[in-house]
């Protein structure tokens, strides 16, 4: 199998399909040796599934693992949700022998097993250290100078970042920098690394408060001036997509993948912008 | 249910099976409300992070499991990352829901949620709409996940089943 392969998780094969082909075309493009893992299935969701039931999640998440494991293969993400369970029952499985036993003891059942030592990446954080800024801006066809883009971090992609290492909670620059490359402009906003309100299972349970989340954000990057917001997350980009009826803003809603396909001068089709409730034009 | 203001029964118990569930930490807290200020879910609300820690210590177990509030929490790890104390803030609510799930509080919403993910294997259902939309981007109309794969699926429900998390649910 591929290097990398590509774990498609809920949200985006589900809704917003463009991602996906985003994500294979850009990887295409920077000539990654990428596939889709098949056979997999919810990740399972962080803030559901995992205050529901750790046992549940845990195995869930293992078998997900096994399939990456059988495979040879390190996965990744291009959401946060995924990005944050997967590692982190990876995680708990490298550090606790328990909890790896636990989750062989339902595998067994179903013929299968989790070894250890599979790799959970986010597709962001592939491009910044191992592709690279300078491979990326190679690959800049289209100069994105009109853009002036919030970006949204989301919280699992960084946090806890004692232990993942990938950026600086506080000041954290990565996506930043992704975005710059193509032309683009990121903008400083209030509120910038807070989270979208729509997880830990609160959008679905209780989802004003949610949207008085996305609210805050939402006035911040109107004061702001920015003409777009620029995810890493396909949950996130749902609740900004779908939440800006309210405040009457209409921030396009770009994923990373998406945008490196307008930058790299793709055919712009494959976004499946039509899925998106704000018009992506600018 | 809402906090109100009547006195409500100490359980010291419960302060020990929340410890004992692995979430030793929240004995450490000392009260600073470093995690309030540090919560998007209490800028909107009246969820208050450090209260809840001081109800767990404190073993007020009717006012934290059966609460709307232990779930506005976004799992966002903006508190426990600037906890001075190192509580492992997101940790110990995770511990408090799974508690309150088997004491049987858990929202339709919620177990709408789980109830798809046991019969599809997702979190959500794929409706017409998106499988043409997935045709028309060169796609295959169901994603190549348990959707389409039997097999897999199976798996899955042999999985909650072995984990009780069918029963749980209900
Ligand atoms: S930040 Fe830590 S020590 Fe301070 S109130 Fe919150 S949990 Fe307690
Ligand atoms: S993890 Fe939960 S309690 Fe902590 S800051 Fe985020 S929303 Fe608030």
């Amino acid at each position: 199998m591929a290097e990398y392969a590509l774990f498609l998780g809920c949200i985006m094969p589900l809704r917003y399909p463009g991602i996906e082909t985003a994500t294979m075309e850009v990887a295409k493009a920077l000539e990654m040796d990428m596939e889709v893992l098949e056979g997999t299935s919810c990740c399972p969701a962080p803030g559901v599934f995992r205050s529901f039931d750790r046992n549940t999640w845990l195995a869930l998440g293992a078998r997900n693992l096994a399939l990456a494991e059988e495979k040879g293969t390190q996965i990744v993400t291009v959401c946060n949700g995924c990005f944050g369970s997967l590692w982190e029952v990876a995680d708990l499985i490298e550090k606790d022998e328990k909890k790896k036993e636990y989750a062989n003891s339902i595998l067994k059942e179903i013929g299968k097993q989790y070894n250890g030592g599979v790799k959970v990446r986010q597709l962001a954080e592939i491009l910044y250290t191992e592709i690279g800024l300078d491979a990326i801006a190679a690959k800049v066809t289209n100069k994105l100078d009109y853009m002036k883009a919030a970006v949204h971090y989301g919280c699992h992609y960084f946090k806890p970042d004692i232990v993942k290492k990938i950026d600086n909670r506080e000041r954290p620059k990565t996506l930043d920098e992704l975005l710059e490359v193509t032309g683009a402009t990121s903008v400083d906003y209030r509120h910038k690394n807070m989270c979208c309100g729509a997880g830990g299972g609160v959008r679905s349970r209780a989802k004003e408060v949610a949207q008085a989340m996305t609210d805050q954000k939402l006035e911040a990057m109107k004061e702001s001036g920015a003409n777009c917001i620029v995810d890493i997350c396909p949950f996130c980009h749902l609740q900004f997509d779908q939440g800006q009826s309210g405040l009457g803003t209409s921030f396009p809603v770009i994923h990373l993948s998406q945008l490196y396909v307008m930058a790299f001068g793709l055919d712009e089709a494959i976004n499946g912008f039509e899925a998106h409730t704000v018009p992506v034009k600018f | 249910m809402a906090s109100d203001n009547k006195p409500k029964a100490v359980d010291p118990a419960f302060t020990k099976s929340v410890v004992d569930a692995g979430a030793d930490t929240v004995t450490l807290c000392f009260q600073c409300g470093t995690c309030t200020g540090s919560c998007p879910s209490g800028r909107v609300t009246a969820f208050r992070t450090r209260v809840m820690m001081r109800r767990v210590q404190l073993g007020f177990k009717d006012d934290v499991l059966p609460s709307d509030e232990l779930w506005l929490c976004t799992t966002c790890a903006s508190c426990d990352e600037r906890c001075p104390r190192g509580v492992k803030i997101t940790d110990i609510i995770m511990t408090l829901r799974n508690m309150a799930v088997r004491e049987g509080y858990m929202a339709e919403a919620h177990k709408n949620t789980a109830r798809s993910l046991m019969k599809t294997g997702h979190a959500i259902p794929l409706g017409d709409a998106f499988r043409k939309l997935r045709e028309t981007l060169g796609l295959d109309g169901e994603p190549p996940t348990v959707l389409t794969d039997k097999e897999g699926l199976e798996e899955i429900k042999k999985i909650v089943k072995a984990t009780g998390f069918d029963k749980l649910v209900g």
